[in-house]
């Protein structure tokens, strides 16, 4: 226990370390642009000016178009990146020191023990869908962290859990997901390699098995957490029409309004996000949600300030000051 | 090890794609990288076909409940990598005539692109087309009016759908210039351009912060999770 304990310490060392060189790096890399871009435009002033005679210019080397070490158009995106780098580097070494975090109630996680419980009473399995994306979709990946909480309640209880993957690489992590929670949980005789599976890669396809395997054996419990298209609601309607409990996440905002439908409990777009570390309780994660919020505020305090300025700008529109404000606010939040 | 190697390969291309999004002259690596990507899920799909044959053929041998199906899925998916992997039908490529093979799968004519026109779509069509049938019944249980919320859901609902069709110019078309605000249609366009984007736009500024601040704690190696937990 005591060596558990320590080395994520150790490890944090390691990782705020890494996050300080990132931060350097960048902004390191952002004063080299800057030089870069002077340089830029002052080349591209001799250029015009060379532009303007041509036999000179002819003569003259022609300044080389260069990459430039910055993309200036992804300013913004950037230093917001740094700005919710540095909220959370600094939110997590406040709790690493003790400070208490406070986390909302979120009802779709307070619910994950119940409904794994449920199924476990009724003597049915639990099914957990991870979307139907691959592993370079942050989503996908959510959602296999949701996976191995699921799994550990699911081990604990003596559930059984189905895992139906539409892309092989999701399969071959949620195995090693769930095979880990097993083994935390104390019972590695438990998992079976054979309940979580690779159906297809073609969307209906997939469809097509977890709709025919929810109606066949009637899982009590249904997850759905990761990426979905169409097939939320054919999903969330099925398991709806045999019963079970559903709890849904999703960062897809045009499903969201199905799974809100037709399922028990839904984590909208940043709970989804939010549930792992909301479900570890870790200080390092939940300082994570602290850095998160912080960027939150920032971009709640600019939407304020750009309403307030547009409305000025709306009523006195010689006013170039307000108008210069609104641009810069609406290159910040806006891109 | 069997997690530090992986999270450290996270944090590389991790980074190397941040950089490269930012990083003109580092768009290579973050190309690189997705390359990686493509490759290892490429190997992984064999992983994928013999999960999936050893599912099948296992419900074949113990003779499960709906083991007929596994013999149409198994077998479809026996026939569908013979006839890709064998070309049949398919004319070679016009740029080398010379070699038999060289055309590509999705050409016209060929019995792969046969079979996936006139079968695979069919299909996928007919799943889809059940979307309908669902949409219809989340809508009647989602519309009941239960309470105050549920009313108000109802009657933005009937404004959206009565606005977007030619129902609601009929029924509101009379109302005089001074109260064009007030017809459905455009009634329906001030719900979705206000209200709408106002929620809509709430959810997706978390999201995007829920993305980063996510992406971050993956990168720091905060969250192993995705790992399988726990320490290395």
């Amino acid at each position: 226990m005591r060596s558990t304990r320590v080395i994520p310490s150790r490890r944090f060392t390691i990782h705020s370390w890494m996050c300080v060189a990132f931060l350097f790096i960048s902004i390191g890399f952002a004063k080299a642009s800057q030089a870069s871009s002077l340089t830029h435009m002052a080349s591209l002033e001799a250029a015009a000016v060379l532009a303007s005679d041509p036999p000179q210019a002819a003569d003259a080397k022609a300044p080389e178009p260069e990459n430039g070490w910055f993309n200036q158009g992804k300013t913004a995106l950037f230093l917001w990146i740094i700005f919710v780098g540095l909220a959370v580097t600094v939110s997590v070494a406040m709790a690493k020191r003790g400070r208490p975090m406070k986390i909302r109630r979120i009802a779709a996680l307070e619910a994950v023990d119940n409904a794994v419980g449920r199924a476990t009473e009724m003597g049915r399995a639990i099914l957990f869908v991870p979307g139907i994306q691959d592993m370079d979709n942050i989503q996908t990946v959510a959602g296999l962290t949701m996976l191995g909480r699921v799994a550990k309640t699911a081990a604990e209880y003596d559930a059984t859990i189905e895992v139906p993957t539409s892309r092989s690489l999701v399969m071959e992590a949620a195995r090693d997901v769930v095979r880990a929670s097993y083994l935390s949980a104390g019972r590695p005789d438990g998992f079976s390699n054979d309940r979580i599976n690779y159906i297809t890669d073609e969307q209906f396809g997939y469809v097509a098995h977890v709709a025919g395997y929810m109606v066949r054996e009637k899982p009590a419990t249904c997850f759905y957490m990761g990426c979905f298209y169409a097939e939320s609601l054919i999903f969330a309607e099925t398991g709806n029409a045999i019963g079970a409990i559903q709890i849904a996440g999703t960062a897809e905002s045009s499903q969201l309004p199905f799974f809100v439908a037709a399922c028990d409990y839904t984590l909208i777009g940043e709970e989804f996000f939010a549930a792992s570390a909301y479900l570890s309780g870790e200080p390092a994660q939940l300082g994570t949600l602290r850095g998160q919020d912080a960027g939150k505020l920032a971009v709640m305090v600019m939407v304020v300030l750009g309403a307030i300025v547009a409305t000025i700008v709306a009523r006195s529109p010689d006013s170039t000051g307000a108008a210069g404000v609104l641009d810069f606010l609406y290159k910040m939040v806006g891109g | 090890m069997k997690r530090v190697i992986p999270l450290w390969i996270a944090v590389i291309a991790g980074f190397g794609i941040l950089f490269s999004s930012f990083i003109p002259v580092a768009e290579r690596a973050g190309e690189m990288f997705a390359d990686i990507f493509s490759v290892i899920a490429a190997i992984a799909f064999i992983l994928g076909a013999l999960s999936l044959a050893k599912q099948h053929l296992g419900k074949l041998s113990r003779r499960e409940a709906g083991w007929g199906y596994s013999i149409i899925t198994f077998g479809t998916f026996i026939a569908m990598l013979f006839i890709g992997m064998s070309k049949i039908g398919i004319h070679p490529n016009t740029q080398y005539p010379q070699a038999p093979y060289s055309g590509g799968n999705d050409t016209e004519g060929s019995a792969f692109m046969w079979m996936y026109e006139y079968v695979m779509t069919p299909l996928t069509s007919t799943m889809f087309a059940l979307l309908a049938f669902f949409v219809a019944s989340a809508a009647f249980r989602a519309f009941r009016a239960k309470n105050t919320e549920a009313v108000l859901l109802l009657i933005t609902a009937f404004i959206i759908l009565l606005g977007r069709t030619f129902a609601g110019v009929l029924l509101t078309g009379w109302l005089p210039d001074w109260a064009s605000g007030l017809r459905l249609e455009n009634l329906s366009v001030y719900v979705m351009q206000v209200f709408n984007t106002a929620g809509s736009r709430a959810i997706m500024i978390g999201i995007a912060l829920g993305v980063a601040a996510t992406g971050l704690r993956i990168l720091f190696g905060l969250d192993r999770s995705w790992l399988g937990g726990g320490d290395a």
